[in-house]
């Protein structure tokens, strides 16, 4: 083998170790955040810690169940408006979306996909908060749901046009009409993918504190109305993160470990929706 | 308006030009489909016969700048007529394509049923009996009647074409248009399809697009030669194969260009 | 041969199926213009409500460094450095990663190792930003503090970029956590635009008595470029508007330094930190302009990502889904 041969493939060699090196990086980035939540917050996962509402500052003890609780109410609000409606809005661009109002609606999701979150949070104080006279949990959730509605129509726009064009005519062939078409043939084939791009959606939101600052605000008691100001548990990592209390720091971890075990249920269920459903495009 | 009881079915195309935009890719054509016949259409690639089929039951207008002029006429009746229901027409002309296409979700009974139960809720009893008589007409029942619940996709190729005409035939159509329906199919597959128009023959009035001359040789009994968009011949099928009167149609069956 | 008789009569010429799909296809558009009404309201909230500070500072807001509660004097300019700062560094850190991964995805890694790990850097873009945030704090801060800085400083510290004393919250923590947080952003779109590269390609090149290497940077590669830069350019838009994690490692002060050992400040870790104690109408304002130019800033570079990655990747929602 010539002496130029033998170089380039040492060079091939060498830089193929690189990119798996730099891969191995990337991963281990992961690796070491999540093996320093649970490290860090396992041992205070007690059943005090899920059931008891926060203490005094400075006092050691007591729970973030506010929390837990709060991030339930919140997200589960946003997902019931936003879900309907960013599904929709993706059936839409799929079936309809050929025409001028569907390259708007295409271009708006993208712009929206792309602002920053404390744009929306920002927004909402504007136009929920400051009407409303008080924090609440509703403008929480209407942030939340201005997040989701954008990603869920791409998303399920993606997903709806995979399924081939060839269904829909077997089904118009058969006497079904066009909405039924759409609804029952073509969407359910689809059903897979839209219900991974909710789980999707949902996780995504259910982590976001920043449009949550000045709309739900946070709370320290236990609240369950949505015209109250409420906690979420990223509000809560971002208040005891940021405090001067060691019981606090340990607790953010904790909580900081319940998010990311939610978080990651969602993520896992969303591939296994994917994989579950016969025939369901991948 | 209701058909007479013991009406002969006339499907007939008159002047029938289809266009995409203001290209025309059928030209003026007029085809008479006698009742419980099949009638091949031949030609090459590209030459119309697809677009004139999907014509017959009105498919052809949900292409993109589809559209046709001329009339096709159902029992007398023009079926582009302002105040006929698309949706009703298609329930009475069903379509095979080329691709088994069965609904991924469903299973292999509600494939079948898929085409009854838009016209409203019917009692189980008639679903059942409508849905074995559509598989028994397909020639699929045997192979798959212990097994309805399961997903269509679980079926080969050639049985999930045969279970498409099983859902094409379960709405009790009058006419049958099959576009190439064992282009993706193996012989022994394609053989099944084959014997099936035999018999459907006897109960409804069958439209088959084919590019197999062979096939259309074997399965018809009248052929019409399509030739970049116009009907260049149509004739009892033994005499255009043997005694073609135009020289087009000759060459072609010759295999001389296609 | 008379048809078989059927239940119903054979010819019902109904029209009620239509408004079946009149109904469907008005539901579906009035659900689907709730997206461009809302972006209307959120831009014109944003002009309306920074209007009071645009008509008062005019445009040397962008390039003013004062940021004065009592006086009631605002500039911009620390803020805008900072979220360019911490962006681009995250991104010359971040690049190379998420490319790295991506190539090793599509190309080398073996295939039972392609879906977890994918699966593994997907989960990185799940991780909420508090999270990482809380983890910049008490794990990344102490290892720059022990591990990095003091390399850097021995080599680079006559520069000006390394100058001062590192208390810990720094550009170079903020910008460091911004990198980690935008690779599976960046590897996600980067590993879809070579997928999109015809197979073609890299047959043609290997064909030619290629390495492995080689087919891959030469011929693969540079076919996606405009992908890879859309890519790259998408990361920095995600950049550009991350909040939690950037104010808390960053330092929060603003201020303009060459030297990223020093805190600085962002667009949106002003807005987040500053919003609630905006006690004069002029300072709430003054951050409603703050938070329209990052809205700008932003939808200008996710605009020019985009353009760039549909140029490989044709069209397809690639960048816009969650994860």
């Amino acid at each position: 083998m010539s002496a130029r041969r033998l170089r380039r493939r040492i060079v091939s060699g060498t830089m193929t170790t690189l990119v798996g090196v730099l891969s191995f990086v990337a991963v281990l980035a992961l690796v070491l955040i999540l093996g320093h939540l649970v490290a860090k917050g396992a041992s205070s996962l007690d059943w005090a810690f899920f059931t008891k509402n926060p203490v005094p500052a400075g006092e050691s003890g007591g729970g973030v169940a506010n929390a837990i609780v709060g991030t339930g109410i919140i997200v589960g609000l946003a997902g019931l408006i936003g879900l309907p409606i960013g599904i929709g809005t993706g059936l839409y661009l799929a079936e309809y979306g050929s025409g001028r109002l569907g390259w708007i609606v295409r271009f708006v999701a993208d712009v929206l996909n792309g602002t920053p979150s404390i744009v929306v949070g920002i927004f909402a104080w504007t136009w929920l908060v400051k009407p409303m006279g008080h924090f609440s949990a509703f403008a929480g959730s209407m942030a939340l749901a201005a997040l989701m509605v954008p990603m869920l129509a791409r998303t399920t726009e993606e997903m709806v046009r995979l399924v081939p064009h060839s269904l829909r005519e077997a089904a118009l062939a058969l006497g079904y009409a066009r909405w039924r078409t759409s609804l029952r043939v073509v969407a359910r084939t689809a059903l897979a993918g839209i219900v991974t791009g909710s789980l999707v959606g949902i996780a995504r939101v259910a982590g976001e504190t920043a449009p949550l600052l000045f709309t739900a605000l946070g709370n320290l008691n236990f609240s369950t109305s949505v015209l109250e100001p409420m906690q979420t548990l990223s509000l809560q990592i971002y208040v005891y993160a940021t405090g001067p209390f060691d019981e606090w720091h340990r607790m953010a971890w904790a909580a900081a470990l319940v998010l990311m075990g939610l978080v990651l249920i969602l993520a896992i269920a969303a591939r296994w929706a994917l994989r579950s459903r016969y025939g369901a495009a991948r | 308006m209701a058909p007479p009881a013991d009406a002969r079915l006339q499907l007939e195309t008159v002047r029938l030009t289809a266009l995409y935009g203001r290209r025309a890719v059928v030209k003026d054509v007029s085809i008479l489909f006698p009742t419980h016949t099949v009638t091949a259409l031949i030609g090459p690639s590209g030459c119309g016969k697809t677009t004139f089929l999907r014509c017959l039951n009105r498919m052809h207008e949900l292409s993109e700048g589809g559209w046709i002029t001329g009339k096709v006429l159902l029992h007398g009746e023009d079926i582009y007529d302002h105040a006929i229901d698309v949706v009703q027409l298609r329930r009475r002309i069903g379509m095979v394509f080329q691709r088994p296409t069965p609904f991924p979700t469903m299973s292999i009974y509600d494939n079948v049923a898929a085409g009854l139960r838009v016209n409203g809720g019917r009692p189980r009893a008639e679903l059942d009996a409508a849905v074995e008589g559509a598989l028994r007409r397909a020639a699929l029942w045997d192979e798959v009647k212990d097994r309805l619940r399961h997903s269509a996709l679980a079926l080969s190729g050639g049985q999930q074409q045969r279970l498409c005409v099983a859902r094409a035939l379960a709405p009790e159509p009058e006419v049958l248009l099959l576009d190439e329906p064992t282009a993706s199919l193996d012989p022994a597959g394609t053989q099944h399809i084959e014997e099936l128009c035999h018999e459907l023959k006897t109960r409804y009035t069958i439209v088959i697009v084919t590019h197999n001359l062979q096939q259309a040789a074997r399965v018809s009994d009248y052929t019409g030669f399509f030739y970049l968009g116009d009907l260049v011949e149509l004739g009892r099928t033994e005499q255009l194969f043997t005694k073609p009167t135009k020289e087009q149609t000759e060459a072609y069956i010759t295999g001389r260009f296609g | 041969m008379a048809p078989t008789a059927a239940p119903e009569p054979r010819w019902p010429i109904l029209r009620g199926v239509n408004a079946g799909d009149r109904l469907y296809r008005g539901a579906l558009t009035a659900l689907a213009l709730t997206l461009p009404l809302l972006l209307l309201a959120v831009v014109g909230e944003l002009a309306v409500s920074a209007w009071p500070a645009i008509r008062r500072f005019g445009l040397p807001f962008l390039w003013t460094s004062v940021w004065d509660l009592v006086a009631g004097v605002f500039g911009a300019a620390p803020m805008i450095f900072g979220t360019l700062a911490s962006s681009l560094l995250a991104l010359v850190i971040a690049v190379p990663l998420a490319l790295g991964v991506a190539i090793y995805l599509t190309e080398f890694a073996p295939k039972w190792l392609r879906q977890p790990v994918s699966f593994l850097v997907e989960l990185l873009a799940a991780i909420p930003s508090v999270v990482y945030g809380l983890w910049g704090i008490f794990v990344l801060i102490p290892f720059l503090r022990t591990y990095v800085v003091p390399p850097l400083r021995a080599t680079l510290g006559w520069t000006p970029f390394l100058s001062g004393v590192f208390y810990g919250n720094s550009l170079l923590a903020g910008s460091v956590i911004l990198a980690i947080m935008i690779v599976p952003y960046i590897a996600a779109v980067s590993r879809e635009v070579l997928l999109a590269v015809p197979v073609s390609q890299r047959e043609a090149a290997l064909g030619m008595g290629a390495t492995r290497w080689e087919a891959v940077w030469t011929a693969v590669v540079p076919y996606g470029r405009a992908g890879l830069i859309g890519a790259g350019i998408l990361g920095l838009g995600r950049a550009l508007g991350e909040t939690m994690a950037v104010t808390m490692l960053i330092g929060n002060r603003h201020d303009i330094g060459l030297s990223v050992l020093q805190p600085a400040y962002t667009m949106a870790a002003a807005i987040a930190n500053e919003f609630s104690e905006a006690t004069t109408d002029l300072y709430l304002s003054a951050l409603f302009e703050v938070g329209l130019i990052l809205f700008v800033i932003t939808v200008a570079v996710n605009a020019l990502a985009r353009l760039m990655i549909w140029r490989v990747a044709r069209g397809t929602a690639v960048g816009s889904r969650a994860l």
